[in-house]
């Protein structure tokens, strides 16, 4: 079965003072229809970028989408005009992102911004739109929707913004969702929520849903497959028990290993040593080298490519390395 | 958070920031846009050309030529003569001395007095900042160019002599500039406060006091730097208004303002613009480069204020 | 609210009246008066006219009479025109505000749509090009640009009127009339459009410029809708909102007249009334314009501050 989102070998540089920062670099991954993959790694990693990328919304004129493919539902996405990638966005494929509360237009009420694709893309007149806005707000979870139409975002939380900003996003029914850490700046029992919303909104639409985070804990809950990068680069990926039983990559071990994990007492939470690299002064090898307790010669010469090691599972470690 | 926006914030040579690369890094950033530096050498080339270049007209000492009289420009006479069969390129020239000098001259009072006076309200505050900031709120409400016009009328009734006018045209002008640059000021000095004598009065006890000083005014440098610059714009032209009504610097002495006022003659107006049109371009080009420049400078000096 | 008002207030009218007395001073200090500047008077006559007019009176005493006519709406008589100077001001003062009105229309229309797009085109050859006219706009001499573009649209190529409202002995009415005033007012409009275009659009290109960084920008972006809408529903109306404070400060612009222009194109509106009466040394009739202007900028401001606590639903007072 084809995938319904098939990126390949997606590249988005960066035109910086001290030269070119390549954001992302290489990325291949694939998401089948109402499937959850979830990306995950630490911040600046590449992992919003390729999300950004695959929407087309890296802004110029420093930055561009420098290669690769991003296919989906067939087409290739970096190859449509402008315009056909606009009426995909919002419709077919839609995104949510990690602030609600910068995300929303402060002068425009609620129920006018969720209205808006609906007028866009299925062409609904204004008082449709306002009456499908307003069952918007009721299935994502918020009382009163009638009120809440026509407030301003300032007058919600947190909380309630990004069920807003759901209800935009699923409005005209997308085949796709990816969500941007929807949960990184909401309070504990807030993100519990919204992730409940989600999975139960793409349970009724069967929709597929691209997940970002750096989060293990929203991974372990949300996931059926998981994509693991480091600067720019997908070091590890593989579904998700496997992943988490098995992880093969140091990079991931160490990931899981300063994961808290309840119930399991510990002398002092693992942190991986180091710091993340300055994506502009990478070497030829492997970019975790430097913090990685098994990194050998190879790995400072030589970049190691991601390769299969057992059913449904790819690391990018020389340590499980066929040749050599 | 406009870095997740698609844009990537990236901090060049985190690490080896030293003192000293502050100013070296914003010279070099001043030299690679071309607007400053097209801006900087057409105000150098003005100032060239207005101090050195009537010491190579042979119209310098401003003769009364009748056998040349309003003739258009010529090979001679590239601008033309004026009524008195002068040579009208040499009096814009001279005419730049006298108003580049009154707009730097009027510019470096009004920047010393509302610096002094906004450092003053700001660092003592009290009554003494509400005396200072409230002269300042009285003197932006009355209207500045009426103000100047009574100035420059009560110069005329008391007969001052024009060679000394220029001096009381620089102090007027500095009298109607200093609130504003004080209340800027004022602001900075507020604002570096909260941040520096939280710092001072906590590690260092008594010894804060002194240390605020030093720590406040090299932080001022900067935003003064680019205050003065745009301002020489301003006082050229506030003096081209006032010269060009009578009220400023007045004939024989030429400013490019009192060289303009030849067109409120029907005659000169209509049938020799060489008269007036060349002194306007003059103030233009000038004003123009140094706003351009002072823009720039204001870019790699205040980030704070990019635009 | 309430108290926050009247602290604004009552600061309000006491920087008025320092004002006042201020202007006050200043043009009694200025030396020659309209009487001893008139050479048909004799000196007996003279005299005479000081004491109708109170002119031999100390100067606080002067001040108080002023300031309690004032206060009760009356400012003197011009004494260059024998009108009482607020029936003066009426009758010059919609010329002013037609000519600064029409201007800042266009002004505000100008800079906001030049200013978007720059922004949206930032660090492109239309938005250098733009940061150049701006300043040039910012740098030109206000009286040279005037004189230039009357040498060259009504002398050289006699495409309008050199200055004036109508056309001297004209007797338009109704249509032609309006024609006529739109003739003349077209280059002092034209002016005061450019002198104002370059702040203004600067203003808004760097407001634009801030909130198309915003999140909600992208947001808008994210939910397909066309650039078109992305630019001018969501962004322009952020953009616009710090905008209403110049509203305030349009104020003394709108009704104080041009001096300089509406004296270099012959505009009969107040700030050219004033230029006239200061040649004349009508001490009524100018401490009467300052003041006038002194009111309007203080009204302006404090309507600023209201406006914007008005507009802005998060700022609380």
């Amino acid at each position: 079965m084809e995938a319904l989102l098939d990126i390949r070998e997606l590249q988005t540089h960066f035109q910086t003072e001290a030269g070119v920062l390549r954001a992302v670099d290489g990325v291949s991954l694939r998401v089948r229809e109402g499937e959850t993959v979830c990306i995950v790694g630490e911040s600046g990693c590449g992992k919003s970028m390729t999300a950004m990328s695959v929407l087309g919304l890296v802004e110029g004129p420093s930055g561009k989408v420098a290669g690769g493919e991003v296919r989906f539902g067939g087409r290739d996405l970096l190859r449509m005009s402008r315009q056909e990638l606009r009426t995909l966005r919002g419709h077919e494929l839609s995104m949510i992102f990690q602030e609600p509360m910068s995300s929303l237009n402060p002068v425009l009420t609620i129920g006018r911004q969720i209205a808006e694709p609906l007028r866009e893309h299925l062409r609904l007149g204004r008082k449709e739109a306002m009456r499908r806005a307003v069952e918007l707000i009721r299935e994502v979870g918020i009382s009163r929707p009638e009120q809440i139409a026509d407030a301003y975002p300032h007058e919600l939380s947190g909380g309630m913004l990004q069920r807003v900003m759901i209800a935009i996003a699923v409005s005209c029914k997308p085949k796709l969702l990816i969500a941007d850490e929807p949960t990184t700046a909401l309070d504990v029992t807030i993100q519990a929520q919204i992730l409940d919303l989600l999975r139960g909104l793409q349970a009724k639409s069967g929709m597929a849903l691209l997940l970002i985070t750096h989060d293990l804990g929203v991974v372990a809950e949300m996931a059926d497959y998981v994509i693991v990068m480091y600067a720019g680069k997908v070091v590890e990926e593989g579904e998700v028990e496997r992943l988490f039983r098995e992880p093969r990559h140091p990079y991931t071990q160490g990931l899981l290993r300063s994961k808290p994990v309840l119930g399991q007492v510990r002398e002092e939470l693992y942190s991986i040593p180091g710091q993340v690299p300055n994506p502009l002064e990478l070497g030829a090898g492997c970019a975790f080298a430097d913090r990685c307790e098994f990194a050998m010669d190879r790995c400072r010469r030589q970049e190691p490519p991601l390769a299969p090691v057992g059913s449904d599972q790819q690391a990018a470690c020389w340590l499980h390395g066929k040749e050599g | 958070m406009s870095v997740a926006n698609g844009r990537l914030a990236v901090q060049p040579g985190a690490g080896r920031s030293k003192r000293s690369s502050i100013w070296g890094d914003a010279a070099r950033r001043l030299i690679r846009n071309k607007l400053a530096v097209s801006g900087f050498l057409v105000v150098a080339l003005m100032f060239a050309a207005c101090f050195l270049g009537p010491l190579f007209s042979p119209y310098a000492d401003n003769k009364i030529n009748m056998a040349q009289m309003n003739r258009p420009p010529s090979a001679s006479h590239w601008l033309g003569t004026d009524a008195l069969g002068r040579d009208v390129l040499t009096r814009v020239l001279q005419a730049g001395r006298i108003s580049l000098t009154v707009g730097l001259a009027s510019m470096g009072l009004s920047v010393a007095l509302g610096a002094l006076l906004g450092i003053v309200a700001g660092y003592y505050r009290g009554i003494v900042d509400q005396l200072i900031m409230r002269l300042a709120d009285l003197l932006l409400t009355i209207p500045s160019l009426p103000l100047l016009f009574i100035a420059g009328a009560l110069l005329s009734e008391w007969k001052v002599p024009p060679d000394s006018r220029m001096y009381i045209v620089m102090i007027m002008l500095a009298v109607v500039g200093w609130p504003g640059l004080a209340r800027m000021v004022r602001g900075q000095i507020l604002s570096l406060r909260e941040r520096e004598f939280m710092q001072a009065t906590t590690v260092l006890g008594l010894r804060g006091r002194r240390r605020l000083l030093g720590h406040l005014l090299p932080n001022l440098v900067p935003l003064l730097i680019v205050i003065a610059t745009l301002n020489i714009g301003g006082a050229i032209l506030s003096e081209s208004v006032l010269s060009f009504f009578g009220l400023g610097v007045t004939p024989p002495t030429p400013t490019w303002g009192n060289m303009i006022d030849a067109a409120n003659n029907m005659i000169d107006f209509e049938k020799r613009p060489w008269l007036w049109i060349p002194p306007g371009f003059s103030i233009f080009a000038t004003v123009i480069a140094i706003n351009l420049f002072g823009d720039a400078l204001r870019d790699v000096l205040d980030p704070k204020q990019r635009r | 609210m309430s108290t926050y008002l009247i602290r604004r207030l009552s600061y309000m009218l006491l920087i008025l009246l320092a004002a006042s007395f201020l202007i006050f001073a200043l043009y009694a200090l200025t030396p020659g008066d309209f009487i001893s500047g008139n050479i048909k008077l004799t000196p007996e006559r003279k005299a005479e006219l000081r004491m109708i007019y109170g002119l031999d009176q100390p100067l606080l005493d002067r001040y108080l009479t002023w300031m309690g006519n004032a206060l009760r709406g009356d400012f003197g008589i011009s004494l260059a025109q024998q009108k009482p100077v607020l029936t003066l001001f009426q009758d010059y003062i919609w010329n002013s505000f037609l000519l600064a009105a029409v201007s800042t229309f266009f002004t505000w229309l100008l800079a906001v749509v030049i200013g978007v797009l720059a922004a949206y085109r930032q660090y492109s050859w239309f938005d250098s090009l733009v940061m150049v006219l701006i300043f040039a706009a910012m740098s030109i001499p206000s009286f040279f640009i005037g004189l230039f573009l009357i040498k060259i649209f009504a002398v050289d190529l006699h495409w309008l009127p050199p200055g004036g409202m109508t056309t001297t002995g004209s007797n338009a009415e109704g249509w032609a009339y309006v024609l006529e005033v739109a003739d003349h007012m077209a280059l002092p409009a034209a002016v005061m459009t450019l002198l104002g275009l370059g702040s203004l659009t600067r203003y808004f290109r760097s407001n634009m410029i801030d909130v198309i960084k915003q999140d909600y920008i992208r947001t808008a972006r994210a939910k397909g809708l066309p650039e078109r809408k992305v630019l001018f529903t969501h962004a322009l109306r952020n953009a616009l909102l710090p905008a209403i404070t110049l509203v305030g400060f349009e104020l003394p612009a709108l009704f104080g007249g041009s001096l300089i222009i509406e004296s270099i194109f012959n505009w009969p509106g107040i700030g050219q009334l004033y230029m006239k009466s200061f040649g004349l040394r009508d001490y009524p009739l100018l401490m009467g314009f300052t003041m006038f202007i002194a009111v309007l900028t203080v009204v302006g401001t404090l309507l600023s501050d209201l406006l914007y606590r008005i507009a802005d639903p998060r700022v609380n007072l």
